[in-house]
């Protein structure tokens, strides 16, 4: 009993991680119908600068702010400057060009940094606090609670203000949105810089434990993608209870089910999805679109 | 006093020239009909008003030349397009559409008032407030596409061929409403519409363009009065 609650607990930390990228990826898609492959390259790129500053003694909590300031402007200004030129035409040259994107800032991050691993600071401390015969660490715990403000904070912008608001109906229709007065070029901006804030938080929440490299969150990534199918692009809460799923399951799935153990457990959340999306298309929390002729 | 002046206004999609001396005068609480076949640039007269497409020319707004603006910022200055096809914003639901029409606002009450008013107008939508815009009918649709342009407390509005697609009872429906409009707010329109006797239900003058010109403009009375009009855009 012991090792499951334990199991469950570590599948929920590393679920946080997945599902803050998640998070972004849904933002940018709540935005602008993309999926941006690059938000995990964006998100290391800024736990880099962060890194780079307590090299030279600046603070952890300052750097991470810097470095949340500096992905705000650093994904405000892919969106102005490279996405904005694939916007309005084929979506898919779009999402081709995010990936390409993320090719090109991992090869810049090593290029400067190198592809050596760095120990990157720790947020929260790795004492453990027991209870239900189970210890945890104060970082596991730090990274959920940290992961579930942002969400309800995210939901809360989408449902109830203004700017969620104006986001969606960007998104949905940004010629219509215009003939309504909405700033379509500067929303497009705000809503690719809060995404890159978001990966910028996971990228610190991970960094410490799987140790900062240039390809740090690609396997995120992958996992982070499977989350937004599985749990709805159009449901933040969706995405989080998808991403917490899948990092529970695989873990449960590595040590429970003898035949994938752990070469295989990075199938479990692709077999997941391939259940899910056989009963329910619009994944398990989105809303069905219903198009009308 | 003259709301909105067209003065040679031309236009083109790359190399195929769409529009080559358009001229249309919209006096304060107006409306100006557009008639003509298929292609003579009708739409593009509208797009080009709303700043969607780049246009030669002179477009005069309220005594400013508005050419070159974007269109949030044409929609800010109260001019509010109701494109062809619509345009409603098909995920987010019909309530969601309204208060997104009353982006530039600031007056919380006001808005809650105008989408009160709105549903009574268009009584239909009351009842599918809180589905999806993509749900709705053609002809919800498109009261929901004037409504959402009526939030914005608009000076002008543009309409473009707010019957496509509908039966004729719905089309009429629609027309219905947006002439109440005109009575109760005074909001000055440019209409566009294939169906020309419906457009005379709402238009005091019009105007009738052919390969991209203006080629007649005269008052609704004077042209239902001319035979080729008659033949071509009355049905006989």
């Amino acid at each position: 009993m012991g090792t499951f609650v334990q199991l469950v607990v570590d599948g929920l930390s590393a679920g946080s991680v997945y599902a803050a990228i998640a998070l972004a990826i849904v933002l940018v898609h709540s935005a602008t119908g993309l999926i941006n492959f690059a938000q995990g390259g964006m998100a290391v790129l800024s736990v880099y600068i962060a890194w780079w500053l307590t090299t030279r003694g600046v603070p952890l909590i300052v750097a991470l702010l810097v470095s949340i300031v500096f992905s705000i402007a650093f994904g405000a200004l892919v969106e102005r400057y490279l996405m904005r030129r694939f916007e309005r035409g084929d979506p898919d040259t779009a999402v081709v060009v995010t990936i390409g994107l993320l090719t090109l800032i991992t090869g810049v991050a090593g290029w400067l940094w190198t592809y050596n691993n760095q120990q990157f600071p720790s947020l929260f401390s790795l004492d453990t606090v027991s209870f239900l015969g189970v210890s945890v660490s104060q970082r596991s715990l730090g990274t959920t609670a940290v992961i579930i403000v942002v969400m309800v904070a995210l939901q809360g912008l989408f449902i109830g203000t203004k700017l969620g608001l104006a986001l969606r109906a960007v998104a949905n229709n940004p010629e219509s949105a215009a003939f309504s007065g909405l700033p379509v070029g500067r929303l497009l901006m705000v809503g690719w810089g809060l995404a890159a804030a978001l990966g910028a938080v996971a990228g610190a929440l991970v960094a410490p434990q799987l140790t900062l490299t240039p390809g740090m969150l690609d396997n995120a990534l992958v996992y982070a993608l499977a989350a937004v199918i599985l749990g709805g692009l159009t449901s933040p809460v969706g995405v989080v209870v998808a991403a917490w799923l899948i990092g529970v399951l695989e873990n449960l799935a590595a040590v429970y089910v003898p035949f994938i153990g752990y070469d295989l457990k990075v199938a479990v959340p692709f077999i997941l999805i391939f259940l899910v999306l056989l009963v329910r298309p619009q994944g398990l929390f989105g809303r069905k679109t219903v198009v009308r002729v | 006093m003259t709301l909105l002046e067209l003065e040679g206004l031309t236009a083109s999609y790359g190399p195929v020239q769409v529009l080559e001396g358009v001229s249309l005068s919209v006096p304060d609480n107006g409306a100006v009909g557009i008639l003509g076949a298929n292609g003579a640039g009708k739409t593009t007269t509208l797009r080009a008003i709303s700043g969607t497409v780049r246009t030669g020319g002179r477009i005069v707004f309220d005594g400013k030349d508005i050419r070159g603006l974007r269109p949030d910022q044409v929609a800010a200055l109260g001019i509010a397009h109701v494109p062809e096809g619509r345009g409603t914003l098909g995920d987010l639901t019909v309530r969601d559409n309204l208060r997104v029409g009353a982006y530039l606002r600031r007056d919380r009450k006001g808005i809650a008032e105008d989408i009160d008013f709105c549903l009574e107008l268009f009584p239909n939508l009351a009842d599918r407030i809180t589905s999806n815009a993509s749900a709705l009918s053609g002809g919800e649709q498109q009261m929901l596409a004037v409504a959402r342009a009526i939030m914005s407390k608009p000076r002008l509005l543009l309409l473009d061929e707010a019957s496509l697609g509908l039966a004729p009872s719905t089309a009429k429906n629609v027309y219905d409403a947006i002439r109440r409009l005109r009575l109760t707010l005074g909001i000055a329109m440019v209409v566009v519409e294939q169906n020309a006797n419906l457009a005379f239900t709402l238009v005091d003058s019009a105007t009738v363009l052919e390969t991209g010109r203006s080629v007649l403009t005269g008052t609704s009375a004077e042209l239902k009065g001319m035979d080729e009009i008659r033949r071509a855009y009355l049905g006989g």
